[in-house]
């Protein structure tokens, strides 16, 4: 990396995209000692769950198993992205991707061969791969019909420990509720999940709290979890769990809420902040703006407070999202790619992109449109043959893939971006050689 | 896993047969329904209206919400214009809450008629409509969203009416003023007769499916497009409809002050027309011969923007928020009835004397600007065989301003929370500033909240769902909030709300592009990813959308 006069830089590997492909892609590049730079807009992990799902759902129908999930897969829908991948190289991805979150210190669970069964704010519940350790006894409580207390805010709207009862009642009767004010925030204006999140970092908030949790839960009779939305601090979620715990004397476990939620807040401010302490050179909450490819390299523009940059990479993984990350743009007459303007598989016509039924199990067409790629993850070209040696592209940018609706968004992001990084590396590695 | 069935809390066993009395039963809550009960109560006469459905789910709340100054009919129809005129007037002093005397111009674009254009000035003098000739210059200077192609402009006093609002006033008026009672979802499936008399309807709560019959001396038949199978449920051949489906479209920011016309005879997307923070552009008008399942199409919304954008060319690149339809029953020929001029007027009333019937009316056709008269006539009718010589008092009486019937208007909302300063007072919908306490008086004392209040019937009642997120992200926080008044006490809700969602989405899916596919994209990943909804609530069936009833919900159309 060197700094000239006019804002130029260069790198061997770019990422574009801030998403959990952009960001896995960086962990996995520096695992392998490339020091990547990274550019992307705010993001999308502030949708999460925080759950890491591999894939969940297949035509409406829960997996318990999701490597027998993708197996199906490898049989019914070989151009799934999932299915084009090996066992071994996706749970390489997961393994790796939660150790490093968690050595980051937002300590995630092992990823195993069965899914997790995690709960969800409406009081339902979602098969998922790896849920973060303040979430985790949630899954046990659930399991077990253990008794416990959902816990919701005065002036937090959209999470409701009485509908979490209500909706859960006929499977796990012995849950119940309380509301309670948030101290210091009780006058039943709109309070925020990352404000409450930020407020319980301080060791007196946690204590009082704590305080009005205990009172509610010898008012519950037997109680043996306390269940809140997830508000348990931004930086240290474990260390205020741990404390939260402790003051409380009981398993404590996090429900994901609406967002704008804390659990994505949390990785976002995480790869944030330790990424670049490992080396990772990253101008967060950027666009790029233009993408050319050269013989021999891709120079991205793009602009920060100083004025222009550009970046010169010898390989670049895009891992730009859809429509609400930007990847994708739908015009009145078709989708597009926004960089490079490469071919979107697409339906014909806008009357094709969705279905009359919203929740019409098998999903709407449209995402399923998105950009092919070969075996490698190069991006492949009007012709069938990649656009350039050096262009990856990895998570839901992807087509033939319906991440919402298969639960398997973390799924295609890591294990895409683990291909792609090694698929970049060996490029790279052939350069060198 | 997931709960079971969350439907199976709401199906309740069969009870004896319900009988209810009342002296009129009125079958339609539109405009024109609710208007009849209205008319009827301040006569002195209680009647109970059902609806299969809500409020205004026909063409009352799938149209522009334009009170016509009658400059679309001077030119083939003088005595409806004049009327359209008189109605206008009578509905700002009323109800003047409801209307947004924003004013109207007619355009003529280059390609247009110029003598159609010519003449305009001579026909609106000739229906007494005031109207002013301006050149292209003033008419852009008035309107600066008009294209420079336009090469004919007239002022018009058109204005705008929030046809939800003046529905619940009447609704409650009538309440107020004689007792009478508004069932929703309550379809009317057949009559018993004898002798040329009507001697009860058989009625259905599409909710639960339970069956009860209502007893009443008079009966009239205000079911809008619906009025045909109504009708032939008494035997009545008579009233005769064709169907014609219109699709508008919304976009997401008012593109102009006043409406918009253009000035040639009617076609596709040549209305333009605000709706307090947003315009409307339709409509098309296609025929169709199902009332039920309609929605807009991708193809339709085409349509509108193809013209709107050659009146107003800013539409080319506007963002739009939703589409919905509504079904204008045209009527084919005009052979009964106790006015013989009815055909011009383009509403008809049919008595079904011929038809050997004493006790039961119909009146259908019409248009939104006239509903009072037809309610009028219709009750003029209803009075006279009851034996009521009351003097109908609708054209002069106020109609009432109640706390919960104030939610429908644009705007409305967010001013009433700025100005109590109440933090307490959390926001349930933040596009368009619904507090906790707007929901709490619906369900306290709207119309229909005698019953149990839903997703869907609330946001009939407010701009709730309507604003640039379409409910994505309000339907889970009022939702979270119904559940904690306790109105909401098992997965029903969650079937609620997936309803809610299923039905905002079919407005939704044909404007879908350009700046609204994210939120959608979006609302996908809230709606199926954080809530579950897509593969944890099996699709709605015990409650009210029973199979015939997944509409082209247009309910919100004019509200916007």
């Amino acid at each position: 990396m060197e700094f000239s006069q006019n804002r130029s830089y260069s790198t061997r590997l770019a990422v574009i995209g801030s998403g959990l492909a952009g960001f896995s892609a960086s962990i996995f590049a520096l695992d392998r000692g490339i020091i990547p730079y990274q550019i992307g807009n705010t993001g999308p992990l502030a949708y999460t769950t925080g759950y890491f799902d591999l894939l969940g759902y297949l035509d409406g129908a829960a997996l318990a198993d999701p490597w027998a999930g993708i197996a199906r897969l490898r049989a019914e829908a070989p151009e799934h992205p999932l299915a084009r991948i090996a066992d071994t190289a996706i749970r390489a991805a997961f393994s790796r991707f939660c150790g490093a979150v968690t050595e980051m210190g937002l300590s995630y669970t092992v990823s195993g061969g069965k899914n997790l069964n995690a709960l969800l704010p409406a009081g339902l519940s979602k098969p998922t791969l790896s849920v973060p350790a303040t979430m985790i006894s949630g899954v046990e409580a659930l399991a077990a019909r253990e008794p416990a207390l959902i816990v919701d805010f005065l002036g937090l709207p959209g999470f409701s420990a009485r509908e979490f009862a209500a909706n859960f009642k006929a499977m796990w009767p012995t849950l119940k509720f309380a509301r309670l004010g948030f101290p210091e925030m009780e006058t039943g204006a709109e309070v925020y999940p990352e404000v409450m999140a930020r407020a319980l970092e301080v060791p007196a908030h946690r204590e009082a709290l704590a305080e009005r949790i205990r009172g509610a839960v010898r008012e519950a009779g037997e109680v043996a979890f306390v269940g809140l939305p997830a508000i348990l601090g931004v930086h240290a979620p474990d260390r205020v769990h741990k404390d939260m715990e402790r003051l409380v004397s009981l398993p404590i476990f996090e429900i994901p809420t609406m967002p704008p939620a804390v659990p994505g807040l949390r990785l976002r401010e995480l790869f944030e902040q330790a990424l670049p302490e490992r080396g990772l050179v990253l101008a967060p909450h950027r666009k790029v703006e233009r993408l050319e490819l050269r013989g021999d390299s891709a120079i991205l523009h793009f602009t920060d407070n100083f004025g222009e940059v550009t970046v010169k990479a010898e390989a670049v993984i895009l891992a730009t999202g859809r429509f609400l990350s930007g990847g994708l743009a739908a015009e009145r007459d078709g989708i597009r790619e926004t960089l490079l303007d490469l071919p979107v598989e697409q339906p014909e016509t806008r009357a094709d992109w969705y279905r009359e039924d919203y929740f019409d199990p098998r999903g709407h067409a449209i995402n399923r449109a998105g950009l092919l790629v070969d075996d490698a993850f190069r991006v492949l070209g009007r012709d069938g043959r990649p656009v350039s040696p050096r262009l990856f592209a990895a998570g839901a940018v992807l087509a033939r893939q319906d991440w919402v609706r298969q639960r398997c968004g973390a799924g295609i992001a890591l294990a895409t971006a683990f291909r792609a990084v090694e698929e970049a590396a060996a490029l790279l590695q052939e350069r060198v050689g | 896993m997931p709960p079971s069935d969350p439907h199976s809390a709401i199906s309740r066993p069969p009870r004896r047969t319900r009988t209810l009395e009342t002296e009129v039963l009125v079958i339609g809550g539109g405009v024109t329904g609710t208007g009849i009960m209205r008319d009827l109560a301040l006569r002195g006469i209680s009647s109970i209206l059902v609806d299969k459905r809500d409020l205004n789910a026909g063409a009352s709340g799938g149209n522009h919400g334009l009170l016509h100054s009658g400059g679309r009919y001077a030119a083939n129809d003088t005595e409806t214009a004049r009327e359209c005129m008189a109605e206008g007037d009578i509905l700002k002093r009323i109800a003047p809450e409801c209307i947004d005397a924003c004013g109207g111009l007619f355009v003529a674009v280059e390609g247009d008629d110029p003598e159609f254009a010519e003449r305009f000035a001579g026909y609106c003098s000739a229906a007494g409509i005031p109207s002013e000739t301006l050149t292209p210059a003033e008419a852009r200077e008035l309107e600066p969203a008009l294209s420079e192609k336009i090469f004919a402009a007239y002022t018009v006093p058109d204005a705008t009416i929030d046809p939800f609002r003046i529905t619940l006033e009447q609704v409650n008026q009538a309440r107020d003023a004689a007792g009478s009672r508004f069932l929703p979802h309550s379809e009317v499936i057949g009559f018993a007769l004898r002798d040329g008399t009507i001697l009860g309807a058989s009625c259905r709560d599409n909710r639960t499916g339970e069956m009860f019959v209502i007893r009443a001396r008079q009966y009239v038949n205000a079911a809008g497009a619906w009025a045909m199978e109504i009708a032939r449920l008494a035997g009545c051949d008579s009233v005769r409809l064709l169907y014609a489906k219109g699709t508008l479209v919304i976009s997401n920011s008012r593109m102009a002050k006043r409406v918009i016309n253009r000035l040639r005879l009617p076609g596709d997307g040549d209305i333009l027309v605000p709706g307090g923070t947003v315009s409307m552009l339709g409509t098309t008008s296609d025929k169709v011969t199902e009332l039920e399942n309609l929605r807009p199409t991708v193809d339709e919304v085409d349509r509108n923007l193809a013209e709107g954008i050659a009146m107003v060319p800013a539409l080319a690149s506007a963002r739009f928020i939703r589409a919905f339809s509504g079904v204008r029953p045209l009527l084919m020929a005009a052979d009964s009835g106790i006015d013989g001029r009815k055909a011009s007027r383009g509403f008809a009333l049919f008595d079904h004397k011929d038809e050997g019937l004493s006790n039961f009316a119909t009146v259908t056709g019409g248009k939104l600007t006239t509903f009072r008269l037809m309610a009028e006539k219709t009750s003029d009718l209803v009075a006279s065989r009851l034996g009521n010589t009351a003097p109908c008092r609708t054209a002069e009486e106020r109609l009432p301003i109640g706390d919960a019937l104030r939610w429908t208007t644009p705007g409305f909302a967010a001013r009433y929370w700025f100005s109590r300063k109440d933090p307490a007072d959390a926001i349930l919908c933040e596009c368009e500033m619904v507090p906790r306490s707007a929901v709490d008086s619906i369900v306290a004392e709207a119309p229909g909240a005698e019953d149990e209040m839903t997703l869907r019937a609330i946001a009939v009642r407010s701009r709730v769902g309507k604003g640039s997120c379409q409910g994505s992200f309000c339907g889970i926080r009022v939702s979270s909030y119904l559940y904690d008044r306790g109105i909401y006490t098992s997965p029903a809700g969650l079937g609620h709300m997936r309803d809610f969602f299923a039905e905002r989405y079919k407005g939704i899916l044909p404007v879908l592009w350009g700046k609204e596919l994210p939120q959608a994209e979006l609302a996908e990943t809230l709606h199926c990813g954080l809530m579950g909804l897509d593969v944890a609530v099996p699709a709605a069936a015990a409650d009210s959308e029973t199979g015939d009833e997944t509409d082209s919900e247009t309910g919100d159309g004019a509200g916007q």
